[in-house]
């Protein structure tokens, strides 16, 4: 009713100086993401001066019952496209009180490898490229999809229009926009190949920055999932069979690949990511094992192999940067349900700070 | 339709210096809030200012028919986000006409309690975490919940967001806004365990005023809900079984706590309040017996039990206040169905003015 809708978009700022910041955090499963609001006294723009908070860590499978408090530090502010305004939200990390990183706590180990002098001059930047498929909600059928039955093969629905082709571009435009509005480096969205699968690419972005900004990305896709009555699903293959999966492709570059002289930096660092394949792999995301087949645009989970402008590859170089013989590659072998400061951290690591011994 | 919101919405301040004043009460369940409007000649900001008023309390189990006139003393004031403007909320009390507070009327015998010298110098602080519950109308079933049946059990809803975990936050976020416009002290907001329970704060407030405010906060959260065609429950378990209960958690402090040596301070006013249990209980909402079980972070009914941490404790300290040796303590007892004229008034009056014989 127009009413509720007056409600919730008051513009406050005539009211009180007070904001509402929605602290954001990753839960037990690792993709499980959670918020809540708290008031602040005023308008905030840098973390550090946002207060610490704490939640029940015994209601997202972080902490026991008796010990439950788990402690929320404030590390990247963005604008919120719900509330408007001055309001924020803020993506944070979570740690026992005793100030320890808790398991699902990935951020903290990256900040560490990003702040390693070594790779801070290297100026790390990651596009990624994140693949979503909308289902319908109790059904959790793909949207679009006819009930108990399936449409017409792959083909027309890669950046296709049309209400035949197309389903869920509200979801998908609002979302661009939205992101936007929040601050975050989103650089293009596409309809993919599978019905019902879209994508979207955010980057570049600085070091831990890009993990930032993709999981509050991910973030504000589901709360606009939440009102659209649709859900969003990471799974990297949601239907097996003749279907695209879904993934997180990673692109990839540092200060010395960007420069004179950059692809044979480019190809010495795929050389050793190669030489890591197995160790990456683990942390590239739960299932993947289902979409990197062969087939579908992917290359075999158990198989490293990279090219110019191949698709079936593991690593894919443009062909503009062999070209112009300096620029970045292409990590295609992370699933959807990766998480960014894992995958991010991990390829700097592997190839500015690991020695092949 | 267009024009109703139109009207609805209509700016008066350009046209006509009269404003409209809601008057608030609590009728004789003790848990019905009520509510009348009259017209002002002009913009009011101190309840002293306000004229009295009465209501037929026979109409609301508060007097016999032939002699029905209840009196309404204006409390507080607080902006109406409804009517907007210069309009206003008005939280009353209730007397019969010769001046006695009537029964229901918990307000009167709180304020007393409040005006001790010996409890005013402690500057008595309080924030209430309101748990409730949303109901499809006319089935009175959670909203969010199949027909005849029940989601999955409860983990991912704890903060959770998505169409299949969030449920009702239109209202919610609606609820945040309209009270931080009205002038309430609401402090967060958070999605609960339950699917289709919520929780907000309001505090730190003083004395008597965070009764006045939780009061219209939850007459705010009522209106809301009526225009969202949805039931509000404060029931203290509405669904039995392997669901979480509504409580209206506690946290208080005086002076003497938040100073320095306040951690003792707090441990004598706990050995207090655990002397006096049962008679805390009685006063802590009706029905709480099928909530407070030992399970699903309570403390069973029967049993005092106070820890750092510990939600399943029945007063709670905090992390921070242990090791700061000051702070407030969370008393996890009180039902989402309490009265907070009666649980803040009580709380005080044990801590503070109650000696153990």
């Amino acid at each position: 009713m127009a009413l509720l809708s007056d409600l919730i978009n008051l513009d406050l700022s005539d009211s009180t100086p007070k904001i509402i910041a929605e602290y954001i955090w990753i839960g037990g499963s690792g993709m499980d993401l959670r918020s809540k609001a708290r008031t602040l006294s005023g308008p905030v723009d840098d973390p550090k001066k946002l207060p610490k908070w704490n939640y029940d860590g015994s209601s997202t499978g972080q902490a026991p019952g008796e010990d439950s408090e788990v402690i929320l530090y404030p590390q990247a502010i963005f604008k919120d496209p719900f509330r408007r305004g001055n309001n924020i939200l803020v993506m944070c990390d979570a740690y026992t009180p005793a100030g320890e990183p808790i398991p699902t706590n990935k951020r903290c180990a990256a900040a560490k490898i990003f702040s390693n002098p070594e790779v801070e001059k290297e100026v790390p930047w990651y596009g990624i490229e994140q693949e979503y498929t909308l289902l319908k909600k109790d059904v959790n059928w793909p949207l679009g999809w006819p009930q108990g039955g399936f449409p017409g093969p792959q083909g027309p629905y890669y950046c296709g229009i049309g209400a035949d082709k197309a389903f869920g571009r509200d979801i998908v435009d609002s979302h661009y926009k939205a992101c936007l509005y929040a601050g975050i480096n989103i650089s293009g969205i596409n309809g993919e190949v599978m019905p019902g699968q879209w994508e979207f690419q955010v980057g570049p972005s600085v070091g831990i920055s890009a993990g930032d900004e993709l999981w509050v990305a991910r973030y504000i896709l589901e709360r606009i999932t939440e009102i659209a009555g649709v859900v969003v699903s990471f799974d990297p293959k949601p239907i097996p069979g003749d279907w695209n999966g879904a993934g997180a492709h990673t692109n990839y570059s540092t200060k010395s690949m960007r420069d004179e002289g950059g692809y044979e930096v480019i190809k010495k660092a795929i050389e050793k990511l190669g030489l890591k394949h197995k160790e990456h792999i683990a942390a590239y995301g739960e299932g993947n094992e289902r979409r990197l087949t062969g087939r579908h645009e992917t290359a075999d989970i158990n198989t490293f192999l990279w090219g110019v402008a191949n698709r079936g590859a593991s690593i894919r170089v443009g062909r503009d940067t062999e070209k112009e013989g300096k620029g970045y590659f292409e990590d295609r072998r992370p699933a959807s349900n990766m998480d960014p400061y894992v995958v991010t951290s991990m390829i700097a690591e592997t190839t500015i700070l690991w020695n092949k011994s």
